[in-house]
């Protein structure tokens, strides 16, 4: 009743209705009213991880092992609860980044490189393609077991058909020809398929309704409900064990990595980044698939146990009917071949509903990572050629989708017969859960590199293929057998699936263990060998620096201020227009310049138009051959220290923050420090100013004292006797006179201070100097009988000074000495001499001399040498630092030598020459236009 | 309603819960041969703590917010 | 009885003065230029009141001052405190040693007198 031709009229109808759907949201997408953008959609179309192996495979594995079949349902679960923050990431940086691809997103992630997203092109191809093996088995089995309805008769082996009336190969020819109208009809930038999304979701309702039937059918059909199956079952030994799990730590292990394994493959399967990412249209929708994707798994499994269960219990355990295709030979078993029909079509649902989107993504893969960067290496596209490209890139995507199924289908011939349907699909999990360091790596930890991401892809694929698919091929005989029980070379250890003696795991978690501790124990290690280099580390702020849960704020664009030319814009529009054909070009450049709020002709080749045409481009041919075309065209300038600088990445950024912080902390303490030094030595000033006014005013008060005394008792007594009237009279004046003598001295030294006092710098004689100032005092000496002896190497050289300062220092320190020798036996004698570098002057007396802890302080204001004596000493106590003050001015010294015995003091000066000093020029300079600039005011 | 981080941290939390339900050794304890309204204890262990993940997942990303 | 007032004071111009003075008004006047020599006077003189410079060669004002409170023999005698600083802290200090007065200077002689006069009833 079922003939082939039936069922082969069916499968083209059911195509039809698939095709018809496509069109449809086509053409709703082309009308701005795109039919997928609803998350019910998405969640269904998310099911596009439901395959053949769920609709045939788990029922045979729940056959074999109860419920083994659960974990590959259970990580999804998992995966969604915490895809709110790793796949909601994913979309985001996708999206911001125009992503193709799994392979697009990790090149792209890791600074747009050709080598990166070829090598995960290359493990996605050969990763998957044991997987596409298994649907082309399924439905060619399932064709054959229903084409020969009403005889349940299993296929046989493979190997035996010939290879043109192997069904398998036409089902791989049609699916190539289907899944070519499907995806590469025409070329969209940003790689979506609005009409295959639609239809997989179709084919997700069509698949669970099927089974759910088929369920429903062997529950209430052949038995009186699942309760019925479950008590039947456990009266059968060989059944019974199906309803627990095997008790051993093995047995949980192998769960556990099952559950891990599809918690990867969920995201990272070439189709389900396709469907889950790619074709994404809103992040939003991400919250409803959260749960009903899951739901969708959970519904799918509910009838798993008990239509295995059910088809052993009706053929019997040992019967020869494949528990895999317990789906579809339980209605026809029981002449129920409409029910077997829509079996078959959930079958085909599961299987067409994988192979577009998984051959659609890889041919995007291959195509934009694989051979673009090919072709555009060896130059095969002048860029001054102006042909549309557009189609030689859908030629590429169609024979990569032809290539793809028929290595499918030859990996099928090869290996599918050794293993279950679930046993092969796990071998491309496996192969597909290598990309979760370099992708999940890469999407939180910035220091990731390329190298690393190379280096722990390479490991881990090469562990998988050593593992667990060069065993498929040994097991299937296209090995020699003792590669397996013997180990390469006869290595014992080297067993690829007891690799170092490892044993106890099945060959999956045994795969899974080796493989990702060697890829990332190698991503992680070449990852920290260097820096990550600029491009990277700008690659890598774009991707991780993207908040899973804010909008996408505006890209951190690179800050390249460089202008561009509007030629090159030109050029750009050209090459862009080759890839996407010249009118969408056009109208992509014309709404971008418009979004800048400028015309197209007025655009240029700026750092925000380069990422415009690189992300447009990355659409057609993926990022890093969009890197390369755009570079040709603008000749990007490496990566400079600005924009290096601009895209710090954020752990950068903290660490300058933090030390930032800790240098302005520091700063701060230092400051903190000075200012309180600051502080100390004001108040320090402040009170030796008090001081010195508080000197100052009782210097004043003394002289004051008395001429107020004296004044008030003449005043008070007019009939004072004239003796005592004149000496009070001449106290007041000379008590007048030192008044007046001390004020002058302090304006003097106040002047000297600050700086204000006038010099007049010119070249003086200084011996006759000294001889003037012994002139003008000898009258003095004379009262005093002090002798006075002058002892001079004449001629003394000229020095730089103001001749009446120095005058002053030598009057002052002559009196000085004229004050304190003993009248009628004082000595005083002046000698002077000169040096190759300066002159130098002593005055030498006999008096008491000045105790050596005094020699520095006489020198300070007020600190006359009085306090030795009982006799208060006439003068000011300012005498000596005025003194010092000015010969310090003309770069000399004004010091009192050690008192030798029996001498009194002993001052002495010098003076530097000129001719060897340029500081005095410079100070004789500085001088007068002091002196002008007082002038002026 | 997704900037919502409290939400985040309920599915992490849901995340590891079903991490702890599905694994040894709480699965353990179901692992007997006995059943439930028909339906061996495993099973129905299993099936109905997956139930209430997704309806944890559902009640935490559906809820209007206020 | 005539009362005997010593000055202490390092500054001839003003001992004269207030020697001149104070005879005048009919004291007894001794004189001292600094504070050794003042505590020897105080002891061989005896006097009623002194007149007492602070800044002094070889022992100030206060040194001289707080010597003689610490003698009780020499409880009665008055002390005048003469200084060129007239900061408040200065006057507080002079008073806190024990002086009965402080004048700054310059002063009045006048006052001076009636100062000592009144220290001296």
């Amino acid at each position: 009743m079922l003939s082939g031709w039936t069922v082969i009229l069916v499968s083209f109808a059911y195509l039809g209705i698939l095709f018809a759907i496509a069109w449809w949201a086509d053409r709703r997408a082309d009308q701005h009213r795109s039919l997928i953008d609803n998350s019910t959609i998405y969640a269904l179309s998310l099911a596009v991880y439901c395959t053949t192996w769920t609709f045939y495979g788990s029922v045979g594995r729940a056959a074999a092992t109860g419920i083994g079949f659960l974990p590959i349902y259970l990580g999804p679960t998992l995966m969604m609860a915490l895809g709110w923050f790793i796949i909601a990431k994913i979309i985001r940086v996708a999206k911001a980044n125009r992503i193709t691809s799994i392979a697009d997103f990790v090149a792209s992630r890791y600074g747009k490189s050709h080598l990166l997203g070829g090598l995960v092109t290359v493990i996605a191809v050969v990763g998957v393609i044991p997987y596409i093996a298994l649907q082309l088995k399924a439905v060619s089995n399932s064709f054959t077991i229903l084409a020969a309805a009403p005889e349940i008769v299993m296929p046989v082996h493979v190997g035996a058909v010939p290879l043109l009336h192997d069904s398998a190969l036409y089902v791989a020819m049609i699916m190539a020809a289907f899944t070519i109208l499907f995806g590469t009809r025409h070329l969209d930038a940003t790689e979506r398929h609005e009409g295959m999304v639609a239809a997989i979701a179709f084919e997700s309702v069509v698949k669970l309704l099927s089974f759910v039937a088929v369920g429903l059918f062997v529950a209430y059909g052949l038995f009186d409900g699942i309760g019925d199956i479950f008590a039947k079952a456990a009266e059968v030994p060989q059944l019974d064990r199906l309803m627990t799990s095997r008790d051993t730590a093995a047995g949980y292990g192998s769960w556990a990595a099952l559950t891990f394994l599809s918690m990867l493959s969920v995201l990272l399967l070439p189709r389900q980044f396709q469907i889950a990412v790619v074709e994404n249209v809103n992040v939003a929708h991400l919250k409803r698939a959260a749960w009903l994707f899951p739901l969708y798994l959970f519904c799918i499994n509910l009838f798993v146990l008990p239509i295995a269960l059910g088809g052993l219990l009706y053929f019997g355990p040992n019967s020869g009917v494949d528990a895999d295709t317990f789906v579809l030979t339980l209605p026809m078993a029981h002449h129920n071949n409409a029910l077997a029909l829509l079996a078959y079509i959930g079958g085909l649902s599961a299987a067409t509903g994988m192979v577009i989107v998984e051959t659609i993504a890889l041919s995007t893969m291959i195509c934009n990572d694989l051979i673009m960067p090919l072709l555009l290496r060896r130059g095969w596209f002048g860029l001054h050629e102006r042909s549309d490209l557009s189609g030689l890139l859908l030629e590429i995507r169609r024979w990569a989708i032809v290539v793809i199924l028929m290595l499918g289908y030859a990996y099928f011939r090869l290996a599918g017969e050794a293993y279950a349907l679930v046993s092969i699909g796990l071998i491309s999990f496996a192969a597909v859960a290598q990309f979760a360091p370099v992708l999940i790596g890469g999407l939180y930890w910035k220091g990731a590199t390329r190298s690393g991401a190379l280096a722990g892809l390479m490991a881990g694929f090469s562990v998988w293929l050593y593992t667990l698919l060069l065993p498929s091929f040994a097991k299937s005989g296209w090995l020699p057998a003792d590669f397996m029980s013997a180990g390469l070379f006869g290595i014992e250890l080297l067993r690829p699936q007891q690799l170092f003696g490892l044993t106890g795991l099945d060959e999956i978690s045994h795969c899974l263990l080796w493989s990702l501790l060697a890829n990332c124990g190698a991503f992680g290690f070449f990852s920290l060998l260097r820096a990550p280099d600029a491009r990277e580390v700008r690659q890598a702020s774009l991707f991780v620096d993207v908040s899973g849960w804010e909008q996408a704020g505006p890209l951190p664009g690179r800050l390249m201020t460089s202008g561009g030319t509007t030629l090159q814009v030109t050029e750009l529009l050209a090459v862009t227009g080759r890839f996407l054909g010249q009118a969408k070009a056009q109208e992509a450049f014309e709404r971008y310049a418009r979004s800048r709020g400028l015309p197209l002709e007025q655009l240029t080749a700026d750092a925000d138009t380069v990422n415009f045409v690189e992300r447009e481009l990355a659409g057609a041919i993926g990022s890093a051959s969009a890197r390369v075309m755009v570079a040709s065209v603008v000749d990007e300038e490496p990566l400079g220290l600005d924009e290096v600088m601009n895209i710090l990445d954020e752990a950068s950024q903290v660490r300058a923050y933090s030390r930032e912080l800790e240098q302005k902390s520091q700063e701060l303490t230092r400051a903190t420090a000075e200012l309180r030094e600051a502080n100390a030595q004001l108040r320090e000033l402040d009170r030796l100013k008090d001081d010195f006014i508080s000197t100052v005013t009782h210097e004043l008060r003394t002289p004051l004292t008395s001429i107020r005394a004296f004044s008030e008792m003449l005043q008070d007594d007019p009939r004072m006797d004239l003796a005592d009237r004149t000496r009070f009279l001449s106290i007041i004046v000379s008590e007048t006179e030192r008044l007046t003598r001390l004020i002058n001295q302090i304006l003097d030294l106040a002047k000297l201070e600050s700086g204000r006092a006038d010099w007049t710098t010119v070249e003086v004689d200084l011996g006759q100097v000294i001889h003037e100032a012994c002139e003008s005092l000898s009258q003095l000496y004379k009262e005093k009988g002090v002798a006075l002896t002058l002892e001079m190497a004449e001629p003394l050289p000229q020095v730089m000074a103001d001749r009446d300062r120095l005058m002053q220092v030598m009057i002052n320190l002559l009196s000085n000495a004229v004050k304190f020798v003993p009248q009628t036996v004082g000595q005083v004698k002046v000698g002077a001499g000169a040096t190759a570098s300066d002159v130098r002057v002593a005055v030498v007396d006999n008096g008491p001399g000045i105790r050596t802890e005094d020699r520095e302080t006489i020198f300070e204001k007020f600190r006359q040498g009085g306090d030795v004596l009982t006799d208060k000493p006439q003068g000011t106590g300012l005498g000596l630092p005025i003194s010092r003050q000015i010969i310090e001015y003309f770069g000399g010294r004004l010091w009192l030598e050690a008192p030798v015995a029996g001498g009194g003091a002993h001052f002495v000066f010098t003076l530097p020459l000129p001719t060897s000093d340029n500081a005095i020029k410079r100070k004789a300079g500085g001088a007068h236009d002091k002196e002008n600039t007082d002038r002026g005011r | 309603m997704y900037r919502n981080r409290l939400n985040a941290q309920r599915l992490a939390a849901v995340f590891l819960v079903g991490c702890l339900l599905f694994n040894y050794p709480l699965l353990a304890l179901f692992n007997k041969a006995t059943s439930v309204l028909g339906v061996p204890l495993l099973y129905a262990y299993i099936f109905i703590a997956w139930l209430g993940i997704i309806g944890l997942i559902a009640l935490i990303v559906e809820r209007r917010l206020d | 009885m005539t009362k005997k007032i010593l000055i202490v004071d390092d500054e001839p111009n003003i001992v004269l003065s207030l020697e001149f003075m104070l005879k005048k008004e009919g004291f007894d006047v001794a004189v001292a230029g600094d504070g050794d020599a003042a505590l020897e006077k105080i002891a061989a003189f005896a006097p009623d009141l002194v007149l007492l410079d602070v800044m002094m060669p070889k022992k100030s004002g206060y040194e001289v001052c707080q010597t003689v409170r610490a003698d009780p023999a020499q409880g009665a005698l008055k002390i005048v405190m003469l200084s060129a600083k007239g900061r408040e802290t200065e006057v507080a200090k002079g008073l806190a040693m024990g002086a009965d007065a402080y004048v700054t200077k310059p002063f009045s002689t006048k006052e001076l007198v009636a100062q000592v006069k009144a220290l001296l009833a």
